[in-house]
């Protein structure tokens, strides 16, 4: 068989488990089930280079843990797990799944380090996450290396630029996939099948149907391969549906970024110290309504509703330093109007907004970044309510904003063995489902970080053994 | 070099806004201390990088990703001018970095001056005779030509060595009164013969390819370790010669030729090993000028060692002198070509990592002082 690696060209015809994806919850898929003995074919959409889906993006998985160790510096258990999830979710979670994921995820830590990811220990840069969750050694790209590394030696076989196009379903029961194979048609049997290839949030045109040409202004944060044609493929043939199809996670990114792939380097930090303007110049939300890792993530879908779905962040030279570097240089300006006029914005309009805000702000506050502080201003509509500081010491700096979108929450419905359940309610009999493509059965809003990866780690495990049982019961 | 400066800015200002890799090496930490990076950051993080590659097979931003970050390349590209621009006179070292021709030319003309030396001054009876007991060697190449000619040359390598480090201290904004820091000298000395920053979290680097291996810091070990052995086993024979009065050669049981043994089999160990390893390292990461230089340099430690194992072998035969006068030449080339070649890395990258260990103190005291920026 043609692993990929050592480019031999077998392509079997037929398998025990088929994995469709090659990210996190795919590799830990197909890592599981070859461990109870199936013999596992993985299709991964992308070329080798740019495996991994998004979770070659990822830095940080979130797990339970009663016991500390060197990776983190904490205790998370299972109820305050519980609280963050209810907490970002607003409740829209299926109680069973999220709990199940919260418990079996107390292993992951040994799971992964066994299966060739490796650990960082708690650095400058991930302190304030680093009670809760474990870092990758080299992130997300290190952890899926070392997923297909541990794969070569179990004897995975791996397809690179293996395009599952269509599910062949009877009955609930998975018979094929046709594949797109370097742009050859193949068809590949398999005895059970574990969907894990992600969202739809790359599929502009599919966006396009909820977003209208809005989307057009859309940057896709991560891989370009997530089309959702899997997805598309099982909800067309029985599987029900889970998630709203408009909802999507998204940030505040650059708008210079790249259509796809820009990954984290473009999100921008810089909103919170000075103000935000749509194309119009003006104000729209407040910037210092809470702490930035608990505000960012709302910022995507603020700016995807502005006209244009962009915005213009503008910030001084006293407040130039606070936040991290990002990966485009800010537009620079000895004035606001000149700042502005770089921009492509009404220098008059942005001037008249940054010095109406400068006039708001109550005097006498005191400026504390580690805290919500007093600095706020007074009749702006909205206002600023915290670290709300004069805009004044030249020179000017400005950062254009879009949407920048992480992933999709719509996905299939799945029970706790990780099989899709189909339209009659009942769960397909050889189908299992994970990672992204599930996510929403358990965080079905909001954003919890690292969370992502924990759902595809566990679902992955549980969706491999279901496949590798029902597959050696056929 | 400013193309390349300009370049090494474009990729890092991506890496300072990712920060994934912070667990790899001190390259990581040290650019989090920046947010901006003039030339001398730029220098100074080039020769802090050990070239493990990690962060290159670990980056979701790698070539062919429109990114297009390759931070091993462009560091290696940027130490190759480093090794060159600080290096005295610059004209042999253009010659000699980017070519491994002239660096064979240059052995060989070596090679052939102390042959032709040997004929001319004691004729082809000393040469080509069989010479045994005390003083041995010495009646084929003099005692004054086998001295006198290596320190003056030694003495050479030294001043553009420590002429380099001190402009190189200079230009990476080191001050003069940290130079000579004791706890940043223990400190980069314990990184230096550990080679820490190869042994990654403890799985080694990914060298020759993206596997996670140890083979490329157990070579390098086996080389580092063999030259001081050498060197230790001149000195010790200098020793002798020079208070003691005895003169070589030395029984096979001595301290100079166990010494000398050891080291010329873990040079040879070493440096065919590192080779092998070159020959078939993944090229992306790499730069072709740089691997020039270390072929060059590790082809002439290994004949360096080669010669010298083969003279001990042979050296109660006719073949003795015509071994040595191979072997000086040799030593001679290796030594010429010093200041213009790899072994230049030990001074700049100790000099890195002496500054990364000031610099990371301090960096320490100021968390501590502010509880930290997080």
């Amino acid at each position: 068989m043609r692993d990929g690696r050592n480019g031999s060209t077998v392509i079997p015809t037929t398998v025990d488990v088929l994995v469709i994806g090659g990210g996190n919850a795919a590799l830990c898929a197909a890592l599981a089930a070859r461990r109870e003995g199936a013999e596992v074919l993985v299709l991964e959409g992308a070329p080798e280079h740019f495996r991994g889906g998004n979770s070659r993006h990822t830095r940080d998985v979130r797990y339970m843990h009663t016991r500390v160790n060197k990776f983190v510096t904490g205790l998370y258990p299972e109820e305050e797990f519980w609280d963050d999830l209810i907490r970002v979710t607003g409740g829209r979670t299926n109680e069973d799944l999220a709990r199940l994921t919260i418990r079996a995820s107390e292993d992951l830590d040994e799971w992964m380090a066994e299966h060739g990811v490796k650990w960082q220990r708690p650095l400058r840069g991930t302190l304030h996450l680093a009670r809760t969750n474990l870092f990758m050694l080299g992130g997300g790209r290190g952890m899926m290396n070392g997923y297909y590394e541990t794969a070569r030696r179990f004897g995975v076989h791996v397809l690179y630029d293996a395009n599952a196009q269509d599910l062949a379903i009877r009955d609930g029961t998975f018979d094929h996939v046709v594949v797109n194979l370097n742009g050859e048609r193949r068809e590949i049997r398999a005895k059970a099948v574990v969907a894990a290839a992600g969202g739809f949030e790359a599929n502009i045109p599919w966006l396009k149907q909820y977003w209208g040409d809005d989307a057009d202004n859309f940057i896709i944060r991560g891989t370009p391969y997530n089309t959702g044609t899997v997805l598309a493929s099982l909800l067309e043939r029985g599987a029900q549906t889970n998630g709203d199809p408009r909802e999507f996670h998204a940030v505040a990114v650059d708008g210079r970024a790249p259509t796809f792939d820009g990954g984290i380097v473009t999100r921008l930090d810089s909103v919170p110290f000075g103000i935000v303007v749509n194309r119009n110049g003006e104000r729209f939300y407040d910037e210092g309504e809470d702490f930035w890792p608990k505000r960012y993530a709302i910022w995507g879908g603020l700016i995807a509703r502005q006209p244009g779905q962009e915005a213009y962040s503008i910030i001084d030279a006293d407040t130039i330093d606070r936040f991290m570097p990002s990966v485009f240089h800010p537009v620079e300006a000895g004035t606001v109007g000149e700042l502005a006029t770089k921009m492509g914005l009404d220098a008059q309009k942005v001037t008249a907004a940054v010095e109406t805000f400068n006039r708001s702000i109550v005097p006498g506050g005191s400026f504390d970044p580690g805290e919500l502080d007093d600095c706020r201003t007074e009749g702006l509509a909205p206002n600023k309510t915290h670290w709300a500081v004069p805009i004044k010491k030249p020179p000017f700096y400005g950062y254009p904003l879009r949407p920048g979108i992480t992933f999709t929450y719509m996905g299939v419905t799945v029970d706790d063995r990780a099989r899709v359940i189909m339209h009659d309610g009942r769960p397909a009999a050889n189908i299992t489902a994970a990672g992204e493509l599930m996510a929403g059965n358990v965080l079905g809003r909001g954003y919890l970080a690292g969370f992502g990866l924990t759902i595809g780690a566990v679902f992955g495990r549980i969706a491999g053994r279901e496949a590798a049982r029902s597959a050696s019961s056929r | 070099m400013k193309a390349l400066l300009t370049e090494a800015d474009r990729q890092l200002t991506i890496c300072n806004a990712c920060r994934y890799c912070e667990g790899y090496c001190a390259v990581w930490p040290a650019m989090e201390l920046r947010r901006t990076f003039k030339d001398s950051d730029i220098l100074y993080l080039a020769n802090l990088c050990f070239d493990c590659r990690a962060c290159y097979y670990a980056c979701q931003f790698a070539p062919p990703h429109q990114f297009a970050v390759n931070i091993p390349q462009i560091f290696a590209q940027i130490r190759t001018e480093t090794y060159q621009d600080y290096s005295w006179p610059r004209l042999l070292a253009r010659m000699v970095k980017s070519n491994t021709k002239a660096a064979v030319v240059i052995t060989l003309a070596c090679v052939v001056a102390v042959f032709a030396f040997v004929l001319i001054a004691q004729g082809p009876a000393v040469l080509f005779g069989v010479h045994v007991g005390e003083g041995a060697f010495f009646r084929v190449v003099p005692y004054v030509a086998m001295v006198v000619p290596p320190s003056i040359i030694s003495l050479f390598v030294l001043g553009v060595f420590a002429t380099g480090a001190f402009r190189f201290w200079a230009d990476t904004r080191g001050s003069p009164e940290e130079m000579f820091s004791w706890p940043a000298f223990a400190k980069a000395s314990a990184d230096a013969f550990g080679m820490r920053y190869m042994r990654g979290d403890g799985s080694g680097c990914n060298y020759p390819d993206e596997q996670f291996s140890h083979i490329r810091r157990v070579f390098h070990h086996f080389t580092f370790y063999g030259f001081l052995l050498d060197l230790a086993s001149t000195t010790v024979a200098a020793i002798y010669h020079h208070y003691f009065h005895w003169e070589s050669p030395y029984a096979l049981n001595s301290l100079p030729v166990v010494l000398g043994t050891a080291g010329g089999i873990g040079l040879m160990i070493g440096t065919a090993g590192l080779l092998y390893l070159k020959w078939k390292s993944d090229r992306v990461p790499g730069d072709g000028t740089m691997m020039q230089m270390d072929v060059s340099f590790i082809l002439i430690l290994f004949l360096s060692a080669l010669s010298g194992m083969l003279l001990l072998a042979l050296r109660e035969t006719a073949a003795m002198g015509t071994l040595l006068a191979i072997h000086l030449g040799i030593i001679a080339a290796f030594f010429l070509m010093i200041p213009y070649g790899k072994l230049a890395h030990v001074v700049y990258r100790y000099s890195a990592l002496v500054k990364n260990a000031v610099e990371q103190r301090r960096a320490a005291a100021a968390d501590a002082a502010h509880g930290h920026g997080h």
